[in-house]
């Protein structure tokens, strides 16, 4: 099953009333003032948020009438190159120059860090790279069992030290056994932590310096994870992980449901954060690389 | 921007506060407002709808119209609309009068569910019971190991049988509380998605092997339009009867619990609110509809100052606070002491009006090493400059900055802080004068800050 299709059967399986209701919205009609209502509660119903649905809405109406649009599937073309081109923020990202190459994990408690860490690794492993796991969520119980039953699942190396341990003395060895091993890639997990408590986001802070001073300009991917159930507290999230040490990239979670994630729309906008990958399910397989395009087709069911 | 849904409703109604008597545009920009509020702290649009037409059938109606203030009346409207549809009244948990209490906890992955078991089993523990846990989740790895380490570290027991299909484990469970006399049992299921099928119809035979008095589901606060999805799929196969809200101790606006309750009808009975096993409280429809409409928290607040503060340490401190004699030296003692009843943060924000509060005292944190540099600060000042620290010249600052391993920098942004607290306290003594802290005197003990 293409990436496309995978993705599509996820968001299929019970939009249907999302589906329908862009269906006969977009299915024909003149460009009513009702019909842009409409549009925006369809936006804010998949989580875009009010203020990137009524900026996204504002803007059809100014092109539809500017380019004499009459027709309600023109605006739908247009509105995919919108959403597409809003999900296209570029941070480039040249994972050969460095070697190891430094990937964290972080976001708040339950949103798929460990799973996604070990997801990660197996992409990497099938591309013929020396991937070393550092379980670095030293806080939570069993998350270092977790990742160690992962890992020997992808049949990559880990590095753990007991639960309880600090976690920045764990990455400053773990960064050393990555040079003596000759590793390509090394992907950290961290700790769960809601953005809000201070000192938890001070650790985070901690582990990046000791990272930066063990390898050069490590580490060099920061992914936020989010769960796509997630609401506007995303948008919160992304800001206050970004100002705690600087956000890369998202990599978008249990999209296999029935949300659909429209929240990564407004992290794009405000804070310029692509996504980089989508979680869809619970299998090691299940992480894709993100694509603008086949998101807003997906999103909009065209 | 506004910081939060209480400032947003707060500033929709000052301006209806203002007005003799509301017209029917009036009423439309206020609706438009809460309803804009609703839907950015997550609440489900459809639920944010009927909300807001209840809202507004009683405030263009008779009661306000006929009121002198109107302002106030609508206030009051939401207010009740809002605990309304929360529930009104605490729920507690069903038990058994026969045989074992059966809880069940089920919900999406990720929400909280084996923490929330184990929190659960904690809270029935100081209430008198004798809890047995299952350990229900095959699926994710480490899943049985994290609900054995978590109850080992608050001494429970419990069930756990790697080999066996999840229907089987709850029912050897249940066998085990029977002849070790363990009531309630709690059974902590896998996480799974409302759509898989397979997954969902586990939960249903589950359930219909077992019996539960309880059936809750584990919402993640952050959940946002789609909460309502997957709490009427939940609903549908295994008939819920309660809610438990986690993560609460983050910064959403926890519009889920709002839609949750509406699409369900089962009342919220937990909300998670920290990482430690202790960290779960009964929700209070009540409280928390004040809390969202920016009238504060304050019977938690109270509860909470209670427990952590000095009761004649707090009498004299509400003495100076009238009298505003402030000093650095009290300002010390009440760092020291807010930093046991929780972060400044959450505390502000139970106070009525906190959500006004400056971003510099906001900010201001309150961990180990921040402290123990205020305390060092405050200490390398002389009586008279904690008295009156309008006479700190940059030379006196300079001298205290050496005295305690600072810097200038350090020891301004202390200043100023000291300087917004003061402020932030003579702003509560005249809400006082209103008579909105009224209710702190009723509970009787006085203000601690």
């Amino acid at each position: 099953m293409s990436l496309i299709n995978q993705f599509k059967s996820g968001l299929a399986r019970s939009k249907a009333g999302f589906t329908d209701r862009l269906a006969t919205l977009f299915g024909g009609g003149e460009l009513s003032e009702e019909f842009y209502e409409e549009l925006e509660e369809i936006l804010v119903s998949g989580d875009v948020g009010v203020e990137t649905a009524m900026k996204l809405a504002k803007e059809l109406r100014e092109d539809a009438k500017s380019l004499k649009y009459k027709e309600r599937t023109q605006v739908k073309d247009l509105l995919f190159e919108k959403l597409t081109a809003m999900m296209s923020a570029e941070k480039a990202v040249s994972e050969t120059i460095h070697r190891p190459y430094v990937i964290i994990l972080v976001g708040v408690n339950g949103s798929g860090k460990t799973t996604s860490a070990a997801k990660l690794a197996h992409i990497y492993r099938r591309e013929g790279k020396k991937v070393l796991l550092v379980a670095g969520d030293t806080f939570r119980a069993a998350a270092i069992e977790q990742l160690e039953i992962w890992s020997e699942r992808a049949g990559v190396d880990l590095i753990k030290q007991q639960s309880g341990s600090d976690p920045a003395a764990l990455f400053f060895d773990a960064m050393n056994s990555a040079r003596a091993r000759d590793v390509d890639i090394v992907i950290g997990d961290t700790a769960g932590r809601l953005h809000n408590k201070f000192n938890l986001m001070e650790e985070l802070n901690k582990i990046n310096r000791v990272i930066g001073r063990c390898v050069d300009g490590a580490p060099h991917q920061v992914l936020l994870v989010i769960d796509s159930t997630t609401g506007q507290n995303a948008v919160v999230q992304a800001k206050s992980f970004n100002a705690a040490l600087p956000v890369d990239g998202v990599i978008l979670t249990k999209l296999d449901g029935t949300a659909r994630g429209g929240i990564v729309i407004s992290i794009q906008d405000v804070l310029g954060i692509p996504v980089r990958y989508i979680g869809t399910g619970e299998r090691i397989e299940d992480l894709a690389p993100f694509h603008p395009a086949d998101f807003a087709r997906a999103l909009l069911d065209l | 921007m506004f910081s939060n849904l209480a400032d947003k409703l707060q500033n929709t109604l000052k301006q209806l506060r203002g007005k003799g008597k509301l017209n029917e545009k009036d009423v439309d920009v206020a609706m438009r407002q809460i309803k804009l509020a609703l839907l950015e702290a997550d609440v489900n649009f459809k639920v944010v709808k009927d909300f807001v037409a209840a809202i507004r059938e009683r405030a263009v109606g008779q009661e306000v119209m006929n009121s002198l203030t109107p302002g106030q009346q609508v206030v009051k409207i939401v207010n009740e609309e809002m605990t309304r549809l929360m529930g009104e009244k605490q729920s507690g948990l069903n038990f058994s009068g026969k045989g074992p209490t059966v809880i069940m906890i089920v919900g999406l992955q990720g929400s909280g569910k084996t923490t929330t078991v184990v929190k659960l089993a904690a809270h029935l523990r100081r209430g008198g019971k004798n809890p047995l846990l299952v350990a229900a989740d095959i699926y994710r790895p480490g899943a049985v190991k994290q609900l054995q380490l978590l109850s080992e570290s608050v001494g429970e027991k419990i069930y756990s049988n790697e080999e066996a299909d999840p229907v089987d484990i709850c029912l050897e469970g249940l066998k085990l509380a029977e002849s070790e006399s363990h009531d309630p049992v709690i059974l902590d299921t896998a996480g799974r998605l409302h759509i898989d099928e397979d997954m969902m119809s586990e939960i249903t035979v589950i359930k219909n092997a077992v019996k539960p008095q309880e059936v809750l589901l584990v919402v993640d606060a952050m959940t946002g339009q789609d909460a309502v999805n997957a709490a009427s799929a939940f609903n549908e196969a295994v008939g819920l009867s309660g809610i438990v809200l986690t993560k609460l101790d983050g910064d959403t606006r926890g519009g889920a619990a709002l839609s949750v309750r509406a699409v369900t009808g089962c009342p919220v009975k937990f909300v998670g609110i920290g990482e430690k096993m202790e960290a779960l409280e009964p929700f209070y429809p009540d409280r928390m509809a004040s809390r969202i409409l920016g009238m504060g928290d304050v019977l938690s607040l109270i509860e909470k100052a209670e427990a952590s503060v000095d009761q004649n340490k707090a009498r004299e401190m509400e003495q100076k606070l009238r009298k505003q004699q402030f000093t650095l030296d009290d300002f010390k003692d009440q760092l020291g002491q807010l930093r046991s009843m929780g972060s400044l943060d959450e505390i502000l924000n139970m106070i009525p009006g906190g959500g006004n509060i400056p971003k510099e005292v906001r900010q201001m944190s309150l961990n180990e090493a921040n402290f123990k540099q205020v305390e060092a600060i405050i200490e390398s000042m002389t009586k008279k400059e904690k008295q009156d620290p309008s006479v700190l010249n940059s030379s006196r600052r300079r001298r205290i900055a050496m005295g305690s391993g600072t810097t200038v920098q350090d020891v301004n942004r202390l200043l100023n802080q000291f300087e917004q607290m003061q402020k932030m306290f003579k702003k509560m003594g005249s809400i006082d004068k209103k008579g909105a802290m009224k209710k702190f005197k009723k509970g009787k003990k006085g203000f601690p800050l």
